[in-house]
């Protein structure tokens, strides 16, 4: 009975594990599917042709530039925007900073379709045309707080002392934010800047409501949905599967060098667990 | 430099200035004309104008209670599944894996690296009518002979369980982590058993990450349509299938910014009804 016992939990793990990486390996699995109809559903035979010919299908390769583009473009400017507003919240005390908390939180607690319905009355009232420059908007919107978040935790137990050793050597305040504050900062930065490519790459909800004509990557997924979906599609979805999973290795990696604890080596996704409730219920 | 020092207060006002005008002009602003537009009345035809029309309200409420409650079943009961899958899991990786705990928490978060439509369009493969899951179903009579899963509430939720797993399974894994093994060792010492430590010592610290868990969890999946789109039918459509037909397709938009604003409501009076229930200072950690 003991003997059972010590088992069971290693068992269930793996048996939870395989629940969860069964779909990543069917979407990598049937990108070597040859189907002979329209649907990618059942297997029938396999062929390298998907990889080789990835933009076969039209406007794929149009749509995963546009995804690239935006999320490159919105990632930038997000991560900016927001390692600014973590360095105004924590290194300052000002009146309203309670309030600031509450509106870097208050995206990520509304639900995403929210968000993109009320960006498309925002841009139908205002008579803007929804296209490549609306979806940047919103991206960035909702990748700021994600990046505050992220930035926050580090420079939270941050040790000045570092900053006041450059000052009292002589440095003033730019000289020491350029060379010790960011360099130790650049890790979260990065971290930060990471999850908000993935984010933005991976978004559906949002983006749908302000496309207007323009198609992202997820777009093309949901429009070929109501039709067939081709194997070059899951070709796509396996090449940014295993590119993110490389960043995080080198990412990690890169942590662990740079003599970070350990436990700081976590994926650098979804930073929000306990800040959330917080922000929530405040 | 010399005018920052003049007014202290510049400095934190430059730093927040670009985030806060963002959020404001592109996340507050925006909910500001949500409401706007909930309280018009008109037709596509003759267009909408602003009339402190109530009425959407309700009208929304009583047409679309079927999808609103199902929405909200169905997210709880996804969320109460990835607790209980991912529970004894994050222990598992928490307490027993030993040096590879990076690893197996990158395997946790990986399906987040798939495309979301594309991990959902994963389970039309495995839950196809002549995929083997079906197949083993039937064979074994828990599925009738043409017994499907597909286009069945049992595949929506399956669905939304399976997406949103990892958010309920990173903060439950932060909270278990943190749990200091004394206290354990200490619970041990005064001759409790391994469940009543369990019970007494690691399910109450645990408690934040549940919680955590809970509303990450629900809030995305309360709103969300991708699911009952590709794995249901109409029979199944969620509140965010109609909130997006009829913004995107039908273009009633006094009824569909309504029917977010209800969406939203109930949501955040759920939100308070569960931080009565666990205790808002269990909730603010």
């Amino acid at each position: 009975m003991r003997r059972i016992r010590k088992h069971l939990l290693p068992a269930y793990a793996t048996l939870a594990f395989l629940y969860l990486l069964l779909p990543i390996g069917v979407v990598i699995f049937f990108s070597f599917n040859n189907p002979t109809g329209r649907f990618n559903y059942v297997w029938e035979g396999f062929t390298f042709d998907n990889w080789v010919h990835w933009d076969a299908v039209p406007g794929i390769r149009d749509a995963v530039v546009t995804s690239l583009q935006l999320a490159a473009i919105s990632t930038i400017v997000a991560t900016a925007i927001g390692t600014l507003v973590a360095l105004g919240i924590v290194r300052h005390r000002f009146r309203g900073r309670s309030l600031v908390n509450v509106l870097v939180f208050l995206p990520m607690s509304t639900p995403e379709i929210v968000l993109g319905a009320s960006l498309l009355t925002l841009f139908l009232n205002m008579r803007i045309v929804t296209g490549f420059v609306t979806i940047f908007i919103a991206h960035v919107m909702f990748i700021i707080s994600y990046v505050v978040v992220t930035v926050k935790a580090r420079l939270i137990d941050f040790d000045r002392h570092l900053e006041e050793a450059a000052m009292d050597l002589g440095a003033n305040e730019w000289v020491t934010f350029r060379k010790i504050t960011l360099p130790l900062l650049a890790p979260a930065i990065l971290s930060a800047a990471l999850l908000g490519f993935a984010l933005s790459v991976d978004d559906f909800v949002i983006t749908y409501f302000v496309s207007g004509g323009t198609t992202t990557f997820p777009l093309f997924v949901w429009g070929a949905a109501r039709v067939s979906v081709p194997p070059q599609v899951n070709v796509i979805a396996s090449a940014v599967f295993l590119v993110a999973l490389l960043v995080m290795a080198a990412n990690v990696v890169w942590q662990i060098r740079s003599g970070r604890r350990e436990d700081e080596t976590l994926p650098p996704a979804l930073p929000v667990p306990e800040q959330l409730p917080q922000a929530v219920t405040r | 430099m010399r005018v920052l020092h003049r007014h202290r207060w510049l400095t934190p006002a430059l730093l927040l200035l670009p985030g806060i005008a963002w959020l404001a002009i592109f996340f507050l602003v925006p909910l500001g004309f949500l409401g706007y537009q909930s309280l018009q009345s008109g037709s596509f035809d003759t267009g909408y104008s602003f009339s402190w029309h109530f009425a959407n309200f309700s009208d929304a409420i009583s047409s679309y209670d079927t999808q609103l409650i199902r929405s909200f079943v169905y997210a709880g009961v996804a969320t109460v599944v990835a607790l209980l899958i991912s529970y004894p899991l994050v222990y598992w990786i928490a307490f027993r894996s030993g040096r590879w705990k990076n690893l197996f928490l990158l395997l946790i978060v990986a399906p987040l690296f798939v495309t979301y439509l594309v991990r959902t369009l994963a389970w039309l493969n495995i839950l196809a009518d002549e995929g083997p899951v079906v197949g083993i179903l039937r064979a074994i009579h828990v599925l009738g002979s043409d017994g499907r899963i597909l286009a069945t509430s049992v595949a929506v939720v399956a669905g939304i369980t399976y997406n949103f797993l990892p958010f309920m399974a990173l903060p439950l894994y932060v909270s278990l982590e943190q749990i200091d093994p004394r206290l354990l060792e200490a619970a041990e010492d005064l001759y409790a058993s391994k469940r009543q430590a369990f019970l007494r010592v690691t399910l109450p610290l645990s408690a934040p990450g549940i919680v955590a868990g809970t509303l990450l969890t629900f809030i995305p999946a309360a709103g969300d349509f991708i699911n009952a789109q590709l794995l249901g039918t109409p029979r199944q459509f969620m509140v965010g299938n109609v909130i997006q037909s009829k913004f995107l397709e039908l273009i009633d938009y006094p009824a569909a910014a309504a029917l977010s604003f209800v969406l939203m409501a109930l949501i955040l009076a759920g939100l308070l009804l569960y931080a009565r229930v666990v205790g808002t200072e269990r909730l603010t950690g």
